[in-house]
């Protein structure tokens, strides 16, 4: 298979998961259809201890995605150096095959509210993502994934659409591009467009990545179905549906399951892995 | 219309509050309860957070008062830092003060315990001496040594039965804890934390050890504390789970 990922990401054109502990023995035993792991950045931020050893012992294994849940890209203050720094020891210290991080914020005056809070897509926010990413990527010292946000509103003040946001920063700041697909399903459906023509709209010559999780249903106001990005549940067919559409136009790329609410066992989540890699196969052929 | 993430967050925080204006859905109608996504998606997993971090005190508490402690504590002392293993350090303090919990006065111990368990988890992995070396020194040498531990090592001395209490709240079929005062010593046999019940001698030797005083003079306090203080049963514990990271023997530089 031509691996036709570009540079920020040397992860294979293959299915991982989201590492979970409590598959640790499960995974070095059974991988499956799993051939690289996913790892929340902030979750091995500690001293030592078991998070650290088991680190070290599937990065052996597996390649790694390192995923930043913490950092605040799009915040208003200033990126937080502490944090910068932890990043930077952790990425030199497990050299993962990825890094990304979101375009989203979580951290305001000095308080970290864990969510991946939303951005209106201002020339304003633009420089000052991109400000933000020339700091990350100079501090670690290599190129980093930005993602695409799961959106439940959109600010009137915006001026650009959100694939071409995220592509001007990607031209700006030289980062790849993360592209997660439920995400583009949950957008389309809470703001009403088509999930189809925002991958047209995608740089995916710039996606080192793909993401896939579960979502729940709700409903707004008006009754109109509102998405919610739980990675609760299994992936909804429509976003394997779309997984295929974007594999057609992007070619293999690195595909991710990630589950991190009402974790299943290992077998599930390897099943899941296994739809990726047969999805990934049709496009391979 | 802009929105600043000062209005956002202290939208988010304030369920009574208005969904900021400038925020819409796709068709430009105001968002309404879209906003409460994100107000949810930050309560409900930094409540779960504290869940995850004190389930003793969750399951003395019960569910739904810890879910309505949490919601106070979350708004008034949200994680300064995005790794949430460090989120919860004040708790103990909180739950001390919190005038609604005045008849569970040993909350905040409990809560002091589970945070110096996980404080263990995840403290720097270290070397220790070889058992012998201690019985190998001198006994001039043994007086004046000076015993480096473990960073995963702490001590928690507590005028509430805090262990019993904690026993109770984790473990099934534990017995109802009785009233007397404990000191529970915090230490990592290989990657798991354990919490054991000492003697007040073992708590003074510690205290002393920690703080840099020489063996003869812990040993001192320890005797003051508890005449029947039992030396070589502690320093077995210690050795036993390679709580001891180094000797120092200043006398024979």
């Amino acid at each position: 298979m031509r691996d036709t990922t570009p540079p920020p990401s040397r992860l294979p054109a293959r299915a991982g998961v989201g590492f979970k502990p409590q598959h640790f023995d499960d995974a070095m035993a059974e991988p499956g259809a799993v051939e690289w792991l996913e790892v929340h950045a902030e979750n091995y931020m500690g001293a030592g201890g078991r998070p650290l050893a088991m680190m070290r012992a599937v990065s052996e294994r597996f390649a790694i995605s390192v995923h930043g849940v913490g950092l605040s890209i799009g915040g208003e203050g200033p990126l937080d150096p502490d944090h910068l720094d932890r990043l930077a020891h952790l990425v030199n210290w497990l050299a993962p095959a990825s890094f990304s991080e979101h375009l989203a914020w979580s951290t305001h005056d000095g308080a970290f509210l864990n969510d991946l809070l939303p951005l209106p897509y201002t020339n304003a926010t633009l420089t000052r993502v991109a400000d933000h990413i020339d700091a990350l990527q100079s501090r670690i010292g290599r190129q980093m994934l930005l993602e695409n946000p799961s959106s439940y509103l959109a600010f009137a003040e915006s001026t650009w659409g959100e694939p071409e946001f995220l592509a001007e920063i990607a031209r700006r700041t030289g980062c790849g591009l993360l592209l997660d697909v439920n995400n583009v399903f949950v957008s389309a459906t809470n703001l009403g467009y088509d999930p189809r023509s925002y991958i047209d709209a995608y740089a995916l010559d710039q996606v080192g990545e793909i993401h896939l999780g579960g979502h729940d249903s709700d409903t707004d106001d008006t009754g109109a179905p509102l998405l919610i990005d739980s990675h609760g549940r299994a992936v909804a067919d429509p976003v394997w549906t779309l997984l295929d559409y974007t594999l057609a136009r992007s070619g293999p790329r690195p595909v991710l399951v990630e589950w991190d609410a009402d974790v299943p066992d290992w077998p599930t989540l390897s099943a899941e892995a296994a739809r990726a890699a047969s999805a990934l196969a049709k496009v391979a052929a | 219309m802009t929105v600043t993430q000062t209005e956002f967050r202290a939208a988010l925080f304030d369920p009574s509050s208005d969904v900021p204006e400038g925020l819409c859905d796709g068709q430009g109608r105001p968002a309404g309860r879209r906003y409460n996504v994100y107000r949810n998606n930050v309560a409900v997993s930094l409540t779960e957070a504290l869940h995850e971090s004190f389930p003793a005190i969750a399951r003395l508490l019960g569910k739904q008062n810890m879910d309505g402690v949490a919601s106070v504590y979350l708004r008034q002392s949200p994680p300064s830092s995005p790794i949430l293993a460090q989120y919860g350090e004040d708790f103990g303090d909180f739950l001390d003060a919190m005038p609604q919990l005045e008849h569970m006065p040993y909350l905040g111990d409990v809560a002091r315990l589970e945070w110096l368990l996980r404080a263990a988890y995840h403290a720097s992995d270290s070397t220790s001496i070889a058992p012998e070396a201690l019985a190998a020194l001198p006994p001039e040498a043994f007086d004046n040594a000076r015993l480096i531990l473990a960073p995963s090592l702490s001590l928690l001395q507590s005028r509430w039965p805090v262990l019993d209490i904690w026993t109770y709240a984790t473990e099934d079929g534990a017995p109802k804890p009785g009233g007397t005062a404990q000191d529970v010593l915090i230490l990592r046999r290989g990657y798991d934390p354990e919490a054991h019940l000492i003697g007040s001698g073992a708590a003074a030797f510690l205290a002393s050890v920690t703080s840099g005083a020489p063996l003869n003079r812990a040993l001192e306090h320890a005797t003051a504390k508890d005449p029947a203080f039992d030396l070589a049963a502690l320093l077995g514990l210690l050795l036993g789970t390679g709580a001891i990271q180094d000797i120092q023997t200043g006398a024979m530089t």
